[in-house]
């Protein structure tokens, strides 16, 4: 090493400083990416944390006027419409990865692949207008089912892709050391494939329904939002996003402080479930 | 590309493979008749037309992309899920076509095991990589008959002593050679009658590579045997009969000791004394 330090001519010189230059540059842009999120929550804590209290996890809003309250609907009716949109989407939307993967290039695969790209893209305002118009207004109120029914539309192309994706890293040996024994190829997928992606989907759904019990706009005309308790699936439901809109807007100091703090049990939940999923879950594979 | 056919107008002995005489003992496990085989537009296999006797080892070899892994893939239809693929001639199993319409394709695959070059064991523990095959093939129901074939198996792939403490650890724990014979035991569970073996111990050290081939030399008294190897001296070792692959086309088939010692195709000559290939 020393002797071709020796030796290095101003052209290698210039070339080793540009490479360090770019290297530096996109360790920069890699920084200023994650800073926000560093500011967001360190903005939240500041704001929100002393508004936190048992109150706020258990009660219901106070009325206007009054101090304390809290959104422990919010926080239950959120869970509620979540699992929900879990057990609508998550079944159709694994099987649909599963399908895009063990069917490749087919035609139907790829107009299907092409569908749920297309559907990734779709505004959530959007997603939830058009469950107000079907379900919401042929059941005459809103309701959480449609509430959780529109947070399936935003789970499905989700967890579709990442699900193909997942599947598709699966060894094709493993998948062929199946069918050599005399599977079929639907014992091969459901006995062997989708153990060996177990992990790596069910890492994928934590992170999709933790990006679902986010969103506000598809819960607007759907969920609608609630100030009491409730757990009725046919009824109007509170959510915790929908809860801190409302709150952010009004012109109350008292109600700002608490969506300060619904913003933080909000993003503390998906930081949770993101961490989670990532320590939980590793891939047999990635250790060898 | 040459278009190289067979000659067919004689009977099918007539190719080179039919050179060989068998002794009467030799029962044909596999036969193929002027078998072709395309991968899209490109011809992998050109007229193949070969015997492997039963309970025998016979080890395909030759030069990369000469078409051994194909052939042996066709002999169990695993080349049956690659898009655009395309096969003329026949094979035939126990005097039966393997392609016939009414051949189930899992049944086939149940009756000609298969071991593959990289060891694949099920993310399972290691009683279960062998048990799962057996009870989905329906051979064992759980409980002591389970445990019996299990334990047979592994005792046949020469692994029981090794895991006999730890069956119910990740089959991923083992180590390379562990890992193949426990692929071997899971090929054995399921009762074939056919072995195949693609490169099985191309991927592991000396000792692990001489305990696969001591336990194939064990397994031919039950099983016949087809060994696709690139090490011309694993095929000294371990085989009774060699065929030389080049370019797609059988060059040679021919008992072990003859094939090395007095090859009879000077294609065969150039590629064993290492001028080629």
């Amino acid at each position: 090493m020393s002797a071709t330090t020796a030796a290095r001519t101003p052209r290698e010189q210039r070339r080793r400083v540009t490479s360090g230059l770019m290297l530096a540059l996109t360790g920069v842009a890699a920084l200023l990416t994650v800073l926000p999120l560093l500011f967001i929550f360190f903005y939240l804590m500041q704001a929100g944390l002393g508004a936190i209290n048992l109150a706020f996890l258990t009660k219901v809003p106070a009325p206007v006027g009054e101090a304390g309250g809290g959104m422990g609907n919010g926080i239950v009716g959120t869970l509620i419409m979540v699992g929900a949109a879990g057990l609508i989407g998550l079944p159709l939307a694994i099987g649909a990865g599963v399908y895009l993967a063990e069917t490749g290039e087919s035609k139907l695969a790829n107009s299907i692949r092409f569908i749920a790209d297309v559907m990734n893209g779709i505004p959530s305002i959007v997603v939830g207008i058009f469950v107000w118009a079907w379900v919401v207004v042929s059941m005459g109120h809103f309701s959480a089912v449609a509430g959780a029914i529109a947070l399936a539309i935003m789970l499905l192309p989700m967890v579709t892709r990442t699900t193909e994706d997942i599947v598709r890293l699966v060894p094709a040996e493993l998948r062929e050391g199946a069918l050599a024994l005399g599977f079929t190829r639907w014992r091969t997928t459901l006995g062997v494939v989708l153990p060996a992606a177990a992990s790596g989907i069910i890492t994928g759904v934590m992170i999709a329904l933790a990006r679902i019990a986010g969103e506000t706009a598809p819960l607007l005309f759907t969920a609608l939002g609630n100030s009491f308790w409730e757990t009725d699936l046919t009824e109007p439901m509170a959510a915790l996003p929908l809860q801190i809109f409302q709150y952010a807007i009004s012109p109350y100091d008292e109600w700002h402080r608490q969506a300060w703090a619904g913003s933080l049990i909000l993003i503390s939940l998906v930081l949770l479930v993101s961490l989670g999923a990532r320590f939980l879950f590793r891939s047999p594979y990635r250790e060898s | 590309m040459p278009q190289i056919k067979a000659p067919q107008e004689t009977a099918p002995a007539a190719d080179n493979s039919g050179a060989l005489t068998f002794r009467s003992s030799d029962e044909v496990a596999i036969r193929a008749s002027d078998f072709s085989f395309w991968y899209g537009a490109t011809q992998a296999l050109k007229g193949i037309s070969l015997q492997v006797p039963a309970r025998q080892v016979t080890a395909l070899i030759g030069p990369s992309g000469c078409g051994k892994s194909t052939f042996l893939r066709s002999i169990n239809r695993m080349n049956d899920l690659i898009p655009g693929i395309r096969h003329e001639g026949d094979i035939e199993l126990m005097g039966r076509s393997v392609y016939r319409s009414e051949q189930d394709v899992v049944r086939l695959r149940k009756r000609v095991g298969m071991v593959f070059q990289k060891s694949n064991p099920f993310p399972k523990s290691i009683y279960d990589n062998v048990a799962y095959g057996a009870r989905v093939n329906g051979l064992a129901k759980r409980g002591s008959q389970l445990d019996d074939l299990v334990e047979d198996s592994l005792q046949r792939a020469a692994l029981w002593d090794e895991v006999k403490d730890r069956l119910k650890r990740s089959a991923l724990g083992l180590s390379g050679g562990q890992q193949q014979r426990l692929c071997i035991a899971r090929a054995l569970a399921v009762q074939p009658e056919v072995l195949l073996m693609d490169e099985p111990a191309s991927a592991l050290d000396p000792i692990a590579t001489q305990r696969i081939e001591e336990l194939i030399y064990e397994l031919k008294n039950d099983y016949t045997i087809a060994i696709v190897t690139h090490n011309m001296q694993q095929a000294a070792r371990v085989s009774d009969f060699t065929a030389f692959f080049y370019i797609g086309e059988l060059v040679e088939l021919g008992r072990t000791n003859e094939l090395f010692t007095t090859p009879r195709e000077e294609r065969t000559e150039a590629y064993i004394t290492g001028r080629f290939g």
